[in-house]
């Protein structure tokens, strides 16, 4: 390489490195203002609305020495701009208050049930991954056919199931009638008290600490709520491969692909599939953040101790410290997943790397 | 009335050369509608919508007991029968007659969330893409935010403050639906705010609330429609979702989801309370469902396939 | 059949069924081919695209081929099994498409979609592939092989994209070559560089090459033959050197179209299209 030929690839090094940092602040900034609005909506909805906030935290049964310390604490004789500031303060300490339900500060409760929630909604997107991104493939590459057919009836269903109401008859069938499954929990009584987690995801903590019997118990219990909300995710992802895949099949790429005398089966997973998935990176990261939505409804109805069995929970008891705190963790996670998201398109992406 | 004029009319509503607007508006009209019912799916999520409404107004007629009262005495958790087609509740009420008023519910919710949340979008879409600059970035990032947040998750915590409730439902989901109506509505905006014509309008000294309202908004219409179209669906299970938890409607209110959830006790041995109702919202939202999808190829045939 | 005959077509047809009946995109065509550069030309719609997508059996699902002779060194192409088609696509004959942007795939490095065709064909090793690859780029003329391997298409211009393309399909050393618009989509600039490495490579290596395009000039001045098509049908075969006494009208038409130095064209001529010559 001449010297000027190795100026210009320095240069254009440099130029790329400029691009992925600016992005990277680009990133920073709409991740701290999409946080930042994530809490004054709760800031609202916690302190704006209720007549008295006192009340909405406490309920109307604490003592009134409690309640005017609490109201002190929360600062409400304060200005609005100023109650932002120190609840902004106190949500990035990881403070949320005190749960009335639990007795406990709302951060350490999430910390002790979000695993279960994660362990489920991550179950769920590898079921819908797994036979969602084939299902799309299959569907687009035999476009019109019985398999095409069977995959819109089953997306579309997918897409106007009520998911409490599956799960429900997924319960009569399979745990009253087959006795397959395990009833609404987590775990058998017996293993709660003999079964140390370690990260909080007990097929993983089984499996590590070689319990068999405990991750049999365990996969009985998660199997099924994990197949509702893996045929949710399903749902969507095979209806957006289909799409994405038949946009890629399309493309001029394909026929040289076919020119050069490649198989079908090289022309459609080793280059339509590898370009369909960069964008499907973005609809896999989407699909988990709506599972761990999904979560909420799913969780009551398997009385799985997760987040969104804590929030339901709370909100019958209207513990609006522990509601607020449940839902600024959601939010929390779906804003990263949707930020890591789009930072994998463009890793994935050859194309953005020097736009 | 003869095949020919028949076959005259079609002419005239296809003409390339239309006399007048409305001539214009009418062939577009045909043109779509030939293009929707070749679809055989969207014309049955067409009927499931129409059946809706129809059994919403006639709940009257078509049901034959009350969806409030029951016999407590003799008809409590009975099956499925002759006399009670999807069989009685704990309190002796008929589910058919219940899913039949439900249907109002559901029509109510829909109803009201499109007309909060819709010109709402619309509103913030257009003035921040005809704006432009400042106004645009705030009212985007915004938009943003609220995109970013899970809906039924925030709609959750709006109801726990506001307090449970099927107006106090409407308005959480209307809250959270907005932000993709905003999405397209500036996308539409920003394709025609710099054509000609919208600068003739200019030109001629139209005030800019004028141009939005009359020119810009106008345009904007058909996507958001087939967008509200394929958000029904949503809604329903968000609504359904929220009457599931107790949070949405009321008893003794026949909502669907509520009436899961009066089911669940029973589930195990009288599954029927809870099946009936979550087959009616499985249907409905497959309705909207259908409907929308074909709305968005007829309409729009940009979009082919996606 | 003469031994130097490459390719035979005989009465090619090529047809469409549609919503509103069935569209003939080829009507009989035919002609063969030696060791030799032929020219296909006509305007957009000619039927002379799914002349060389038929030949290559490129041709999408829904259309129907059919002719009384296809052959490709006597192997009778329309009778052979999709296969053995697919294992003479990229091998014995190769296709360049019009336009690199679109024609190379976006997330696979120029490097790897050469030994890619290369592999499919041919059992080598990886190493060997790679050096078979970089002579390749070498032979089309591309000054670094080493770095431009390891680029992604959208990192080189049109024109390093078309010969990327070109090395593509040579690699396998095919025998007939054919070049669906090569260089439409190009800068003129850059046009008679890719044209001349095209042209040197088919001489070089004896191979016969169909170049399909709307230009007649650049056809006339780059090939042995040429091939007129219109609405589907050959209208004239050609010597290109005898072009200047082309007896059809409608080649005629296309000769007057072309500017000359020193003759003022106006008003410019308007090509004259009868139905009959459609017939």
């Amino acid at each position: 390489m001449s010297v000027a030929e190795n100026q210009v690839a320095a240069g254009r090094g440099s130029a790329r490195a400029v691009a992925i940092l600016s992005s990277l602040g680009r990133f920073l900034v709409v991740a701290v203002t999409t946080y930042l609005g994530l809490l004054a909506v709760t800031f609202f909805i916690g302190r704006v609305i209720p007549i008295d906030p006192v009340l909405a935290v406490l309920g109307d049964r604490a003592p009134t020495a409690v309640v005017e310390r609490t109201r002190r604490e929360m600062g409400l004789d304060l200005p609005w701009i100023e109650q932002f500031y120190l609840y902004v303060k106190a949500a990035l300490r990881g403070d949320f208050g005190t749960s009335v339900l639990t007795t406990n500060p709302v951060m350490a409760d999430i910390r002790r049930v979000f695993p279960a929630t994660i362990e489920l909604a991550t179950l769920g997107t590898i079921i819908g991954a797994v036979i969602g991104v084939p299902l799309g493939v299959l569907a687009a590459v035999k476009r019109g056919s019985l398999i095409d057919q069977i995959a819109r009836v089953v997306g579309l269903i997918g897409y106007s199931v009520p998911i409490f109401w599956l799960g429900l008859l997924g319960l009569v069938l399979f745990y009253a009638k087959l006795q397959w499954i395990a009833f609404p929990a987590r775990l058998d009584v017996v293993y709660e008290y003999t079964f140390t987690p370690i990260t909080g995801f007990y097929l993983l903590d089984a499996a590590i600490q070689g319990q068999w019997d405990v991750f049999h118990d365990a996969w009985r219990h998660i199997v099924l709520p994990a197949a509702l909300l893996g045929y949710l995710s399903l749902a969507y992802i095979s209806r957006m491969t289909r799409s994405f895949m038949l946009n890629e099949l399309a493309q001029e790429y394909i026929v040289a692909a076919r020119a050069k005398g490649l198989s079908e089966t090289r022309i459609i997973w080793g280059h339509a599939l590898r370009n369909a998935a960069v964008p499907m990176v973005t609809v896999i990261a989407l699909s988990y953040a709506n599972l761990l939505e999904g979560s909420v409804l799913t969780e009551t109805v398997f009385s799985w101790p997760g987040i969104g069995l804590y929030i339901t929970n709370s909100l019958q008891n209207a513990d609006m410290n522990a509601v607020l705190g449940g839902t600024i963790a959601i939010g929390s996670v779906f804003i990263a997943i949707n930020l890591l998201s789009d930072l994998l398109y463009r890793l994935l992406d050859p194309r953005t790397k020097t736009g | 009335m003869s095949a020919e004029t028949i076959q005259s009319r079609r002419e005239w509503l296809l003409s390339d050369r239309p006399a007048s607007r409305l001539q214009a508006r009418l062939g577009r009209a045909y043109v779509a509608w030939r293009r929707f019912s070749a679809n055989r799916l969207a014309l049955v999520g067409m009927l499931i919508i129409i059946a809706l409404v129809l059994v919403a107004a006639l709940a009257d007629v078509l049901a034959p007991y009350s969806a409030t009262v029951g016999d407590l005495k003799n008809a409590r958790l009975l099956p499925p029968s002759a006399a009670h087609w999807f069989g009685t509740d704990d309190l002796g009420r008929d589910i058919y007659s219940r899913i039949v008023y439900g249907a109002r519910w559901t029509l109510y919710v829909v109803i009201l969330v499109a007309i909060i949340a819709a010109p709402i979008g619309l509103l913030v879409g257009t003035v921040a893409g005809y704006a432009g600059g400042w106004t645009d970035t705030i009212l985007m990032r915004i938009t943003d935010i609220f995109l970013a947040f899970p809906k039924l998750v925030l709609a959750l915590a709006f109801v726990a403050a506001l307090g449970p409730g099927i107006e106090n439902a409407v308005l959480a989901i209307a809250i959270t639906s907005w932000p993709p109506y905003a999405r397209i509505a500036r996308a539409e905006t920003l394709t025609v705010r710099n054509s000609d014509y919208i600068k003739a309008v200019q030109l001629m000294g139209a005030s800019p609330f004028r141009i939005v309202l009359r020119h810009i908004m106008p345009l904007c219409i058909s996507s958001l429609i087939i967008r509200v179209t394929l958000d029904m669906a949503g809604i329903i299970l968000t609504a359904a979702g929220l009457g599931f938890l107790g949070l949405g409607a009321q008893p003794p209110l026949p909502e669907w989801g509520a009436m899961i959830a009066s089911g669940r006790r029973f589930i195990l041995d009288q599954w029927w309370v809870a099946a009936a109702p979550g087959a009616a919202i499985l249907i409905v939202s497959l309705g909207f469902n259908l409907l929308g999808d074909g709305l968005r190829d007829a309409l729009d045939p940009r979009s082919g396939d996606q | 059949m003469n031994g130097d005959t490459l390719l035979e077509v005989d009465d090619l047809r090529v047809t469409f069924p549609t919503r509103t009946g069935i569209v003939q995109a080829v009507r009989g065509v035919s002609f063969s081919l030696g060791r030799e550069r032929l020219g296909i030309v006509g305007e957009s719609g000619s039927g002379k695209s799914q002349t060389g997508r038929a030949i290559m059996g490129l041709t999408p699902p829904q259309a129907e081929v059919s002719a009384k002779k296809l052959a490709f060194n006597g192997i009778d192409l329309l009778s052979i099994s999709p296969r053995q088609r697919r294992s003479l696509r990229g091998n014995r004959i190769a296709m360049i498409l019009q336009d690199p942007k679109y024609s190379l795939d976006p997330v696979m490095t120029i490097g790897r979609q050469i030994v890619e065709t290369l592999r499919t064909h041919e059992k080598v090793s990886r190493a060997e592939a790679r050096e078979r690859a970089l002579a390749m780029l070498q032979a089309v003329q591309i000054r670094d092989p080493a770095r431009v391997f390891d680029l992604y298409p959208h990192e080189v211009s049109g024109g390093m994209g078309q010969r990327a393309m070109i090395a593509m399909m040579l690699i396998t050393g095919p025998e007939l070559m054919i070049a669906d618009e090569p260089t439409s989509a190009l800068d003129v600039t850059v046009q008679l560089d890719v044209l001349k490495i095209l042209d040197k490579l088919v001489a070089e290596r004896g191979m016969g090459l169909i170049f399909i395009s709307h230009d007649l000039r650049l056809v006339s001045s780059f090939c042995d033959r040429v091939v007129v098509m219109y609405a589907g049908k050959v209208v004239e075969q050609i010597k290109a050197s005898e072009l200047r006494d082309a007896q059809h009208p409608y080649t005629r038409g296309l000769l007057n179209c072309m500017p000359r130095i020193g003759f003022e064209r106006h008003p410019l001529p308007v090509l004259d299209r009868k139905p009959e010559w459609a017939a």
